[in-house]
């Protein structure tokens, strides 16, 4: 029997948040691995929140949909807090069309905003930048 | 079971002509038609189906409308159907173009199409939004299916409608 392939997907931490991101070549398989290989980390880490950057997605359909809805859930039952940042404007027009409206999760209008929601403050050298540049 | 809109008789020559091979194949009237077998085919296809949109003309919206519903359908052909194909083409360009969707397997066909079109119906572990969705996101949809046999799914969206 094979071992699971990791999903490849980077997972940061800055303090006590989780900083990663969706890409569109995430297959399904993957899909379901970074959700373990995430909620895995969130109590490793002791995580209490979680920004996950969909701002390179240019299409969410109702499989990456629920995977979203599913993260958040397991998070918060494990204490920390989801926030999806950056979803581009046509991929929310299109979700809403599909009559998905990723009901319990947070989102943020993008990565910047995500952060500060989670606690950190912005300040003449972002903690932020540096370290989320490096997933981008 | 058959549920026709208005313009699945419009599609109704290209629906009963003949299965292709499964595979990308490019027809001589310009229709390609790709595997939808694996994980990878479902991602293969929506670029695919990317491009002709842009070809059509397509602006940034419905283009995500059209490869959504796309990846909605092969989806479903794959994991419901046990995998089929997927044929795009480019119903001309501009004002006036659009793309139609045809998406086929040989599966276990849909016994009871009303409900498999009703938001959060579902036979599986998926939130059943996937049919009614990729329905609402089209302009025109045929679904075509008989149980023991397989199902075909035609969808068409127009520029400026
Ligand atoms: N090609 C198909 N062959 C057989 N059954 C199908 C097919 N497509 C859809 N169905 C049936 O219709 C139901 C609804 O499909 P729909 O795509 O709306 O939801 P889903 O696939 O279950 O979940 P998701 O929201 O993830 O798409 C399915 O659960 C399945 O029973
Ligand atoms: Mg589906």
């Amino acid at each position: 029997m094979n071992a699971p392939r990791p999903s490849a997907v980077p997972i940061l931490r800055l303090g006590d948040v989780l900083v990663t991101g969706l890409l569109n070549e995430l297959d399904d398989t993957s899909a379901l691995t970074f959700t373990d290989e995430l909620t895995e980390r969130i109590v490793a880490d002791g995580a209490r929140g979680v920004l996950i950057d969909v701002s390179r997605l240019d299409l969410i359909d109702s499989f990456v949909a629920r995977t979203l809805t599913e993260l958040a859930t397991m998070a918060r039952l494990l204490g920390a807090r989801v926030i999806v940042a950056g979803m581009r404007p046509a991929v929310a027009i299109t979700l809403v069309e599909l009559g998905l409206q990723l009901k319990g999760v947070e989102t943020a209008l993008n990565a910047e905003q995500g952060m500060h929601a989670l606690g950190w403050q912005q300040t003449a050298r972002s903690p932020r930048g540096d370290a989320y540049d490096a997933l981008r | 079971m058959t549920l026709y809109d208005e313009a699945f008789a419009r599609g109704a020559r290209h629906a009963d002509a003949p299965l292709r091979p499964v595979g990308l194949d490019v027809a001589p009237d310009g229709a390609q038609t790709h595997a939808v077998m694996s994980e990878q085919d479902l991602l293969t296809v929506r670029h695919a189906v990317r491009s002709a949109t842009v070809a059509a003309g397509f602006a940034l919206v419905d283009q995500t409308r059209i490869v959504t519903a796309a990846s909605e359908l092969a989806r479903n052909a794959y994991v419901h159907g046990g995998g089929g194909s997927l044929t795009i083409e480019v119903l001309g360009h501009g004002a006036r173009g659009g793309v139609r969707l045809t998406v086929r397997d040989n599966g276990p066909g849909i016994p009871d199409l009303d409900k498999a079109l009703t938001d959060g119906w579902t036979t599986g572990t998926g939130l059943g939004h996937g049919l009614g969705g990729a329905r609402r996101l089209m302009h025109e949809f045929g679904v075509d299916t008989t149980v023991g046999e397989g199902t075909t799914v035609t969808a068409v969206r127009w520029n400026n409608r």
